[in-house]
């Protein structure tokens, strides 16, 4: 009987997004995909306290193919550069980009989608034709205009990512606010005299929140992706190393040598996988009813 | 589909346009450092004849909007001005090269809708069949392979192991002179690589929307009803619930197209292609401004007119909305 009773109380119990994570920790590809990402953070986070070496440092022949020298077991680069420097060192500015560029595009994306789905009426016309100008510009492209007008630091580089980045975030947040503001309770708050920031930012949002929590998530793996590829371009910070900026460097040599390019690759691909897995996780957990599909 | 509405969306197209027009008329303004300087690249110091000779050109000497207005007017004559690096006008550069990059995205485009709504509709016939898990793994993985290494891997499979595919550039040099069938073929040859690189993303994509929108299809009244007067089951299937399933994925398809733009940058700069991405990549390695936003403003077009066509056929494969306004 207990079987039949403790479904019961866990839902009644529960806040949702306690509920969110009791439903995302059975999910096991979601698990795996959380496993992964701490990983990865823990790699990028601590790798580079363990195992001091320079990743533009010449310390042996070039093209060294892994598991031949103990000293570099994943080999050597076109110069004779250590690859495990370089994916240890430049998973942090990946990883940096990724996130503060997709906290950018949210605080675009939100702010501009909560007033257009909030307002209505021209204020919602006029930011919306704002958003299709903006979904018109090829992103990669416009971020590469941005990044060579202006130095290519890591924050320009954010920046440029979040700024070309943010019209799917706030036709999302619009679409829920939309929904939401005509439900009673705002009606409610409203009749009471709540000031609409306040309805907005503590009575709406959280209520829009797992949409966007889901779209948040993915769009730090798509911001990821992005920075590989401006970097890969050359067009990344020249400072810094990272790994698109790896794969970029060697490709010219990949006839030669297939580890330099492939394993930075595989890193940005594991990263950006274990991000999705996530964000499909957090996706089922705040939509159980959806998961059959 | 009213004459109004055709027109309503040609302007409306229009002055997205001229959006992007303004666009990049502000961004050289904003950039740091004298616009002259700026449009005339890193050309080593270029010489204050040459730089007077541009700000006469753009009328940098007279009032903003004035500015604005050359800059309007030049552009909606096609006159995108001169590529410094390239000593070419910048229009007849990208004549050259927009083709090539039109034939890989649609190229891409086409095969990504066709493989992917194939895979999609197999796969809803068994919502929970092996065919349904993999399209699920696909694009999950289709989503996080970074479009410029999928390309560097294939170059690696395809040059050294099996020698199939060309691995650059879009002609044989050989084949320059040959008959207009045979420079086909060896066009088509070159395109397998780049086009499948660049497809691999969205096929996934196309396989799992068409998935998800065939099982709604495949619950409907009218599909129980061709079912229980005994139509085929691939009747049934690929002509009664495929064809509803499909409007979505052509709204989707519109949509994507800005991001095929993107991803065929790097797919061209990966191939060697010789389309527009390659050409943004070069003068942006060179600073030369004119070009970047020339290929800016030709790329954003290529979208707004994929848009258009998209919101026509929409309208065309949707009964429903065609007396709309």
């Amino acid at each position: 009987m207990t079987d039949l009773a403790d479904p019961i109380k866990e839902n009644v119990s529960r806040s949702p997004m306690r509920e969110a994570w009791h439903m995302f920790r059975k999910n096991i590809p979601a698990m795996f995909g959380l496993i992964l990402m701490i990983a990865i953070l823990g790699m990028t986070l601590y790798g580079t306290l363990l195992f001091q070496g320079d990743p533009y440092e010449i310390v042996w022949a070039p093209h060294e193919p892994p598991g031949m020298t103990p000293e570099f077991p994943l080999g050597t680069d076109y110069l004779g550069r250590d690859i495990v420097a370089g994916l240890l060192s430049g998973g942090g500015p990946t990883l940096t980009v990724g996130a503060s560029a997709a906290a950018i595009t949210m605080v675009i994306g939100l702010l501009l989608g909560a007033t257009a789905g909030y307002f209505g009426g021209w204020v919602d016309n006029l930011l919306m034709r704002v958003t299709e100008f903006f979904q018109v510009l090829p992103a990669l492209l416009f971020a590469m205009v941005l990044v060579t007008l202006f130095t290519p630091s890591l924050f320009v580089i954010a920046l440029a990512i979040g700024v070309v980045s943010w019209p799917q975030t706030a036709r999302l947040t619009r679409a829920e606010f939309l929904k939401i503001k005509e439900l009673e309770y705002i009606t409610a708050a409203r009749a009471s005299g709540t000031p609409t920031w306040r309805i907005m930012w503590r009575f709406i949002l959280p209520n829009a929140a797992p949409p966007l929590i889901v779209s948040a998530t993915l769009t730090v793996g798509v911001a990821i992706l992005f920075e590989a590829g401006l970097s890969f371009l050359g067009l990344g910070d020249p400072n810094v190393m990272s790994w698109g900026l790896m794969i970029g460097a060697n490709r010219e040599y990949i006839l030669d040598a297939w580890w330099p390019v492939t394993i930075p690759g595989l890193m940005i691909f594991l990263t950006v996988f274990s991000v999705s897995l996530i964000g499909d996780g957090l996706n089922d957990a705040f939509n159980p009813r959806l998961r059959q599909r | 589909m009213n004459a109004s509405y055709v027109i309503r969306r040609l302007i409306y197209g229009f002055l997205l346009m001229l959006g992007v027009v303004v666009l990049n008329f502000l961004l050289i303004r904003l950039a740091p450092g004298d616009p002259a300087v700026v449009i005339a690249g890193e050309m080593g110091g270029a010489t204050e004849e040459m730089l007077e000779s541009i700000r006469e050109a753009y009328g940098l000497n007279k009032p903003v909007l004035t500015q604005l207005w050359i800059y309007i007017s030049s552009v909606a004559q096609f006159d995108l001005g001169e590529s410094f690096f390239f000593n070419q006008p910048v229009a007849s550069l990208i004549g050259d090269r927009i083709w090539p990059t039109i034939l890989l995205v649609i190229t891409a485009q086409l095969l990504s809708i066709v493989l992917g709504v194939l895979m999609g509709a197999i796969a809803a016939r068994k919502p929970h069949g092996p065919l349904s898990a993999l399209v699920s793994v696909l694009s999950t993985i289709g989503y996080a392979v970074p479009v410029f290494w999928t390309g560097i891997m294939l170059i690696i499979l395809f040059a050294s192991w099996l020698p199939w595919f060309p691995v650059e550039g879009m002609q044989s040099v050989k084949l320059r002179n040959a008959d207009w069938w045979t420079q086909t073929k060896d066009i088509a040859h070159h395109l397998v690589l780049p086009a499948f690189t660049l497809a691999i993303i969205y096929l996934a994509q196309y396989a799992r929307l068409t998935r998800a929108s065939m099982l709604d299809a495949l619950s409907a009244d009218y599909i129980r009803t061709a079912r229980a007067k005994g139509l085929n089951e691939r009747i049934v299937v690929f002509s009664h619930a495929l064809r509803n399933a499909l409007l979505p994925i052509l709204t989707v398809a519109g949509l994507q197209f800005g991001n095929l733009i993107s991803g065929a940058l790097l797919v061209e700069t990966v191939f060697n292609w010789p389309g527009m991405g390659r050409l943004a990549f070069d003068s942006i390695l060179r600073r030369d401004y004119p070009t970047i936003m020339g290929v800016l403003f030709f790329a954003s077009l290529m979208v707004v007119v994929a848009n258009l066509i998209t919101d026509f056929s929409y309208r065309f494969a949707d009964p429903r909305l065609k007396d709309e306004t």
